[in-house]
């Protein structure tokens, strides 16, 4: 039997559903009561402005730290509470890109995206450089694939983590800042490549960011967090809480697009 | 016939992609043979992480006119089914069979497509140089080497001098914090091992003595040794593989980091701001630790010397003095700061030098102990031949 064979789960539960989550460091509380649900091929943002704990909430959603208080779960399974192994397996099912690529400096691009496919699958040599090949060109790095990281620019860099974060076409893929230091042109590119991700596989997206032009883009869902309040101030549909929200800190956040999209 | 037209009705819903819909239905493929096409069916969930079916034990050693694939029950895909159809595909571009493959879904095919146009880039395996080659790139290796070494050692004197034109600018702060640090904390692992040296050379030494019977000299030569040679030589490898390595791996690391560019565009001299202080509190602190390292292993000789030789400390002392004078504790001090102006040296060149990688900062780490290790030990032996012909 596969070794990855996930327990029956009600088919129903959404992609991640996170309860009641406490998350800080060293005793100094970030943030508190968050909770939130993401559904199956959903893009869904994290934003809100500098230091207001997003990268924190995805830390903590990915297992990197231990939240003080709720749950995570995962297609209906308990992260927090799932034995370590079965949290490796679950961990599989994963791509995660962080800010700046994380690219394992000793490798080329190839070997940084082939890696993953070595150690998590059984395939042919031949097969995993087909896969490796496949997902380098989906983000534009074909002729790239024997550069060491150090050889490369920023943006390549997180190309590189992105086709590296996909290569085991994981069910959820978690971003951070993905368009963060990228031109314009690249940003947007970027974005065009997260809809055919989702398009195409049906990946769950949950993308860490403040640039609004992604998010009108491509979110379908976000929620906004808030450093004063220490968790979700609001929660929908960008445009409608850009137009609608109560809250005049949302407005302020999501208004400059929304008056950019407005302008003829 | 009949059969076909039912699985055509069946792959038409069950196209939805959802890599994940957990499911545990592994995924199977079905071979079957319908006249001279051979059917396979595909389904259940197809996963990359997880066993699936290979295309030729599929097809076994069948010699079709026509492969069709379907797909049935198919729950999720994801590359791992476009890889069993690139196989397909090739499999029937080799037997010149065709495949017809429409009931696939539509995303699949989408991605299929580009899996077919992109070519693989496997880099040719490094090849040996030969000899010549090989000579050739050492030498110019050695050539860029000792110009670096030259050019460093150059700036380290310039920045010397133009600091103490202006002593004020000196980062006194960070020479004491680094004092602290290559100093005062090395302590323990200093005395700790000198003693242990001063131990082992009373035993050695005893060996041979004891066939005279003349236990008592054992203080001249753990004395003598200690003060002259080992006090100085294991300080100086101790403080190689303790400071030398974290000096080396600390400015790698802003060297990664473009720390050290941002000094150098503040108008700044990396090498007076991050190298002399480093060196000079390594130069102040060695003789120092030298010293300690001296009447530790002393401590460690006349140890041995009470409890298995019986020879009380003040005799041991006192026989000592005979022959262990003022000028030995000279030489072993002035070698000891040498050490320390090598280890210094080394240690933030090779930071200076590394490459801005992970791998880079591990290797100049290495590279700082080696180069200090072995330019101790070359010094020393100079050390000996000169004081020889001084007569000191």
């Amino acid at each position: 039997m596969p070794i990855t064979t996930p327990r029956i789960h009600n088919s129903a539960s959404p992609a991640i559903e996170v309860e009641g989550l406490e998350c800080g460091y060293d005793g100094e509380v970030v943030l508190s009561e968050v909770s939130f649900s993401v559904k199956r091929g959903e893009i869904f943002f994290v934003i809100g402005g500098s230091g207001c704990g997003k990268s924190t909430l995805l830390r903590h959603m990915i297992g990197l730290r231990r939240p003080t208080a709720g749950s995570v779960r995962f297609f209906g399974e308990d992260f927090g509470a799932a034995h370590p192994a079965r949290r490796r397996e679950i961990l599989k099912t994963f791509g995660v890109l962080y800010q700046s690529g994380a690219l394992w400096s000793s490798l080329t691009v190839r070997e940084n995206v082939l890696l993953p496919l070595q150690e998590h699958t059984d395939l042919r040599r031949g097969e995993r450089e087909e896969i490796v090949a496949l997902k380098l060109a989906q983000v534009g790095l074909t002729g790239y694939e024997n550069h060491f990281p150090s050889e490369i620019s920023g943006g390549m860099k997180k190309r590189a983590g992105l086709a590296r974060a996909l290569a085991l076409d994981p069910a959820i893929v978690f971003f951070d800042e993905p368009s963060a230091g990228l031109d314009p042109v690249t940003s947007r590119k970027l974005d065009e490549l997260i809809l055919q991700i989702r398009d195409m596989l049906g990946t769950t997206l949950v993308i860490v960011s403040h640039e609004l032009d992604s998010i009108y883009r491509t979110a379908d869902r976000v929620i906004m967090l808030e450093r004063e309040a220490k968790g979700i101030i609001a929660e929908g549909a960008p445009k409608e809480l850009a137009l609608a929200s109560d809250d005049p800190r949302v407005r302020e956040f999501l208004h400059r697009a929304a008056l950019d999209e407005a302008r003829p | 016939m009949e059969n076909l037209v039912v699985l055509l009705s069946v792959t038409a819903t069950t196209t939805k992609p959802m890599p994940t819909l957990p499911d545990v239905i592994p995924a199977h493929a079905q071979a079957r043979d319908h006249g001279d096409t051979l059917v396979v069916e595909l389904g259940g969930r197809w996963r990359i992480t997880e066993p699936r079916p290979e295309w030729r034990s599929i097809v076994g050693k069948r010699t079709p006119q026509k492969v069709r694939l379907e797909v049935r029950d198919l729950v999720s895909w994801d590359s791992s089914l476009l890889l069993l159809w690139e196989n397909a595909r090739r499999w029937c571009a080799e037997k010149k069979v065709t495949l017809e493959d429409d009931t696939l879904p539509a995303q699949a095919r989408l991605l299929q497509t580009q899996l077919e146009s992109t070519r693989v880039c496997v880099p040719a395996g490094d090849c040996a140089p030969g000899l010549f080659t090989a000579v050739g790139l050492v030498t110019g290796e050695l050539k860029q080497k000792t110009k670096d070494i030259a050019y460093f050692v150059g700036e380290c004197t310039l920045s010397a001098v133009s600091v103490s034109k202006r002593p004020h600018k000196f980062r006194w702060a960070d020479c004491l914090a680094e004092m602290q640090q290559c100093g005062a904390l090395a302590l323990p692992i200093v005395g700790l091992i000198n003693f242990l040296v001063g131990v082992t050379l009373a035993y050695t030494g005893a060996i041979v003595l004891r066939q005279y019977g003349g236990d008592i000299y054992v203080a001249d030569l753990v004395g003598l040794s200690m003060v002259r040679e080992m006090g100085a030589m294991m300080t100086g490898i101790v403080v190689a593989g303790r400071t030398g390595a974290a000096f080396a791996a600390q400015l790698g690391n802003m060297k990664a980091n473009e720390e050290i560019d941002a000094i150098e565009t503040l108008g700044l001299r990396p090498v007076e701001f991050l190298v002399l202080p480093r060196i000079v509190a390594l130069a102040v602190m060695m003789p120092l630790l030298a010293l300690y390292a001296n009447a530790l292993g002393i401590l460690g000789g006349m140890a041995i010397a009470r409890t298995v030789l019986s020879i009380s400390p003040v005799a041991y002392w006192v026989e000592m003095l005979t022959i262990v004078d003022m000028s030995d504790v000279v030489t072993g001090v002035i070698k000891a700061t040498t050490f320390g102006l090598i280890v210094g040296l080394a240690g933030c060149l090779r930071g200076l030098q590394a490459d801005r990688n992970a791998s880079g900062v591990g290797r100049a780490a290495t590279s700082a102990v080696v180069t200090s290790i072995l330019l101790i030990i070359v010094a020393d032996t100079l050390y000996a031949a000169v004081f020889n012909i001084l007569g000191w």
